[in-house]
C-alpha cells in the first residue's frame, strides 16, 4: 500500500468557534491507482489535498506513505519525502507563473531540490523529455503561459507536477476549467501518464461522468467525512448511502436512457455549517430515511458481497430496498 | 405551433479591440417559442453570452451590434428608443446571470433590491413592492421570506442567491426569460434544485427560456430545442432529442463524443484535436475545418450555409453531401 490515511482530523479556528474541515478520515492508495474524491463545495476536499501535500498537520490520525509518517520526518528527509508527491491545480491560468517560459516552469521545482540533476544540460535534456511526454512541442520551451491555450497550459501544469518523478498526483479539478473538447484530450493524457509511470492518482472532481471515466475506486464526502467508498462500479451501480445517490441522481444525464431509468433525488435544505454539525449522522439533516437513531453516529457497514463497498449509514440502501 | 416569444434574425455583434475589429457573433439567427426551452450551447469564445448580451443589450463598449434585429411581439429591440427598450427590460425580457453575487447589490437589502421591478414598472408604493418582493421569495423557494427580505446578498448561499436573481428576473412575468449559464457556478444537487425551479417558472409565467450553456447534459435534460454555436455561428440546430442522437454537424459530434457516458476506465476517450480558433484568424470557408475529420477542399474556400431540412438545420458542406443522412466518421 502506498498511501494509507487513518483517522485523520483537522480542525481551524475561525470567530464563531472551530471549523472541523475533517473528522476521520480513512483511506487508501495503491501504486498505479486511481483514487476518485468526489463531494460539494465545503465538504473538505481541499484540506484533504493539503494534508496530503503535508501542507496541512493533521490534528489527529495518521499518514503513512510506503510505511513512513512524513509528519514525523526531519528536515532534509521530509524535503526529499515532498518530491513524492505532487499537485496538478484547477485553473492553469491561476497556477502558472506568467514571468516564467515554459521551461523555467518545469525546472522550477529543481531549484529547490537540487540534488536531482547536476548540470544545465541535463536539466535542458530533461525539460525536453518532459514536454514530450506531455505532448508539447520542444520549441514551446521558450514559450510564456500566455502564449499556450487554456488545454497546453494544463499540460504544462501536469509537466511541472512530474518534474520531481512523484509516485502521487493529487489532480485537484484539473479538466474543470478546460472546454469539453479539450477536457477530454487532458483526461487522455492523465491516463496514458498513469500506464507509462505507474503514477497514482487522487482525481479530485465534482463532475461525476469525469470521476467514473478516471478513477479506480471512489470515496465520496459529506462534511468532512467520507461516507461511501468502494470501486467505482460498485458506487455508481449501486450506491449504498443516501447522499450518493442523491449526488447521482442530481447530476444531469446526457442519454434519454439514463434520464429515463433515474428517479430524480431533489435534495432540501442547505448543507449544515461545519462550524456546528449535525450529530450522529452529518447528512441526517437532509436525507429522505432519517429517524431518530440517525442522531448517534452512523455505523460504517460493508456489503457482504462487496466487502471493499462500505458505507457509514444506519439505514444503507441496497438493490432490495431502494 | 406554439406562440413565439422572441425571433432573432442575423445577429452581428463586432468587437473593436486595439488589435483591430473581429466578429463575435456572425448572423445568428433562432427563434424562441412561449413554454420552450432553446439552449445555446458552445464552448468559451463561441459567442454564445456576446449573443444573450446583445439581446439584452448589455454589451462591453468594445462590442457593437453591427446587424440583425431582435423581435418581440413586432417591436424590433435595436431600433426601439432607448426609453421603450427599458420599459420592455423587465415585463418583456429579463436576464440571469451565472454569478449572483456580483449581479446583485452588495450594499442593497435584498427585500428592496427584488421590490425595484414592482416599483419601477408598476409604480407600487414601497410597503405594496416589499409585500410582493416577499412573495416573490417565498415562491422561488427561499425559507422564512419575511426576515430574510432585510438580509444583504453576501449572508446567503450561492444557490440561495441564484434564486433571489431568478425571482428578480421573473418579478414582471417576462415574455423571454434568458439564464446565461445560471448554473455552472454551483454545486450538482443545488444545480439539480435551480433547473427544476427554472422549469417550473418556465410553465408558470408561459415563457420563452433562452439557456446559455457548455453543458451538453443540461442541455439534454432540460432543453427541447439546441443550437450549437462555433466561432460565432450557429453551425446545427434542431429538437435536442434528435439532434444529439443524430448529430450532422461534424463538431456536434465530436462534442457529445468527448462527453465520457460510459467509456471504459483506462480507454481513450474520443476528443476533438487542437482548439477553437482565434477570433482573428478565422479562416475561410468553414471555421472548423482545421480539427474537422471530414475536410474537403471546399470547406477551406466556401462558407457553408445553415441548410434547413424538416426541424433541424446544419452548417456543414460534407453533411450536405451525404444528403440528410448524419455525417459519419471516416477513420
Amino acid at each position: 500500500m502506498l498511501l494509507d490515511v487513518h483517522g485523520i482530523t483537522k480542525s481551524f479556528a475561525v470567530p464563531k468557534g472551530r471549523l472541523r474541515a475533517l473528522d476521520g478520515i480513512d483511506l487508501h492508495l495503491e501504486k498505479g491507482e486511481t483514487l476518485g474524491l468526489v463531494g460539494e463545495s465545503g465538504c473538505g476536499k481541499s484540506t484533504l489535498a493539503r494534508t496530503l501535500m503535508l501542507l496541512e498537520r493533521p490534528d489527529a490520525g495518521t499518514v503513512r506513505f510506503g510505511g513512513v509518517d512524513p509528519f514525523a520526518l526531519r528536515k532534509t528527509d521530509l524535503q526529499r519525502h515532498r518530491r513524492r508527491v505532487q499537485m496538478v491545480f484547477q485553473d492553469p491560468y491561476a497556477s502558472l507563473n506568467p514571468r516564467l517560459t515554459a521551461a523555467e516552469i518545469i525546472a522550477e521545482p529543481w531549484r529547490t531540490h537540487k540534488d536531482l540533476f547536476k548540470t544545465a544540460r541535463e536539466r535542458a535534456a530533461r525539460v525536453r523529455e518532459l514536454l514530450h511526454l506531455v505532448g508539447l512541442r520542444p520549441s514551446d520551451a521558450n514559450r510564456y503561459p500566455q502564449e499556450f491555450s487554456g488545454g497546453q497550459r494544463q499540460r504544462l501544469g501536469i509537466a511541472r507536477a512530474l518534474a520531481l518523478g512523484p509516485d502521487v498526483v493529487i489532480c485537484d479539478e484539473p479538466v474543470s476549467a478546460l472546454d469539453l473538447s479539450v477536457q477530454a484530450q487532458v483526461l487522455n493524457l492523465l491516463n496514458e501518464l498513469q500506464k507509462q509511470l505507474s503514477v497514482s492518482y487522487l482525481f479530485i472532481s465534482h463532475d461525476l461522468s469525469v470521476v467514473k471515466h478516471v478513477a479506480d475506486r471512489v470515496a465520496v464526502m459529506y462534511l468532512g467525512r467520507i461516507v461511501e467508498t468502494g470501486t467505482t462500479a460498485e458506487v455508481f451501480e449501486n450506491p449504498r448511502h443516501p447522499y450518493t445517490k442523491a449526488l447521482l441522481s442530481a447530476a444531469p444525464s446526457l442519454r434519454r436512457a439514463d434520464r429515463e431509468k433515474k428517479e430524480k433525488i431533489l435534495l432540501t435544505g442547505e448543507l449544515p455549517s461545519p462550524i456546528d454539525p449535525p450529530s450522529g449522522c452529518r447528512f441526517r439533516t437532509r436525507c429522505w430515511k432519517a429517524t431518530d437513531q440517525c442522531a448517534t453516529p452512523p455505523p460504517a457497514t460493508a456489503d457482504p458481497a462487496t466487502p471493499g463497498h462500505i458505507a457509514e449509514c444506519h439505514f444503507p440502501l441496497s438493490l432490495t430496498a431502494v | 405551433m406554439t406562440d413565439i416569444g422572441m425571433k432573432v434574425d442575423g445577429l452581428t455583434v463586432d468587437l473593436h479591440t486595439p488589435r483591430g475589429t473581429v466578429r463575435a457573433v456572425d448572423g445568428v439567427s433562432f427563434t424562441a417559442h412561449r413554454g420552450r426551452t432553446l439552449a445555446l450551447l458552445g464552448e468559451s469564445g463561441c459567442g454564445k453570452s456576446m449573443t444573450a448580451q446583445a439581446v439584452v443589450g448589455l454589451l462591453e463598449p468594445i462590442a457593437e451590434v453591427t446587424g440583425g434585429s431582435i423581435d418581440i411581439d413586432g417591436e424590433d429591440l435595436l431600433t426601439v428608443s432607448r426609453k421603450r427598450r427599458r420599459q420592455l427590460a423587465g415585463p418583456a425580457l429579463s436576464i440571469v446571470f451565472q454569478d449572483a453575487l456580483t449581479a446583485l447589490n452588495p450594499v442593497v437589502k435584498v427585500g428592496v433590491q427584488l421590490a425595484e421591478p414592482y416599483r419601477i414598472h408598476r409604480k407600487m408604493s414601497a410597503k405594496a413592492a416589499r409585500a410582493e418582493a416577499i412573495e416573490l421569495m417565498r415562491h422561488v423557494g427561499i425559507p422564512e421570506p419575511e426576515s430574510r427580505a432585510d438580509s444583504y446578498p453576501h449572508q446567503f448561499s450561492g444557490g440561495m442567491r441564484q434564486r433571489l436573481l431568478i425571482a428578480m428576473a421573473v418579478a414582471l412575468s417576462p415574455k423571454v426569460l434568458i439564464a446565461d449559464e445560471p448554473t455552472t457556478a454551483l454545486d450538482v444537487t443545488v444545480q439539480a434544485q435551480i433547473l427544476a425551479l427554472l422549469a417550473r417558472l418556465r410553465k408558470e409565467h408561459d415563457m420563452a427560456v433562452i439557456l446559455i450553456t457548455h453543458d451538453l447534459s443540461v442541455v439534454a435534460e432540460e432543453a427541447d430545442t439546441v443550437a450549437v454555436m462555433y466561432s460565432g455561428r450557429i453551425v446545427e440546430t434542431g429538437p435536442v432529442d434528435q439532434v444529439f442522437e443524430d448529430p450532422r454537424h461534424p463538431y456536434t459530434r465530436g462534442l457529445l463524443e468527448s462527453v465520457p457516458v460510459d467509456a471504459e476506465r483506462g480507454a481513450d476517450l474520443s476528443s476533438i484535436p487542437g482548439s477553437p480558433p482565434d477570433l482573428f484568424s478565422i479562416p475561410p470557408g468553414c471555421p472548423y475545418q482545421a480539427r474537422c475529420p471530414l475536410v474537403m477542399d471546399v470547406c477551406r474556400t466556401s462558407r457553408p450555409a445553415l441548410v434547413k431540412t424538416g426541424d433541424r438545420a446544419v452548417a456543414c458542406h460534407a453533411a450536405s453531401a451525404s444528403g440528410s443522412e448524419g455525417v459519419s466518421h471516416a477513420a
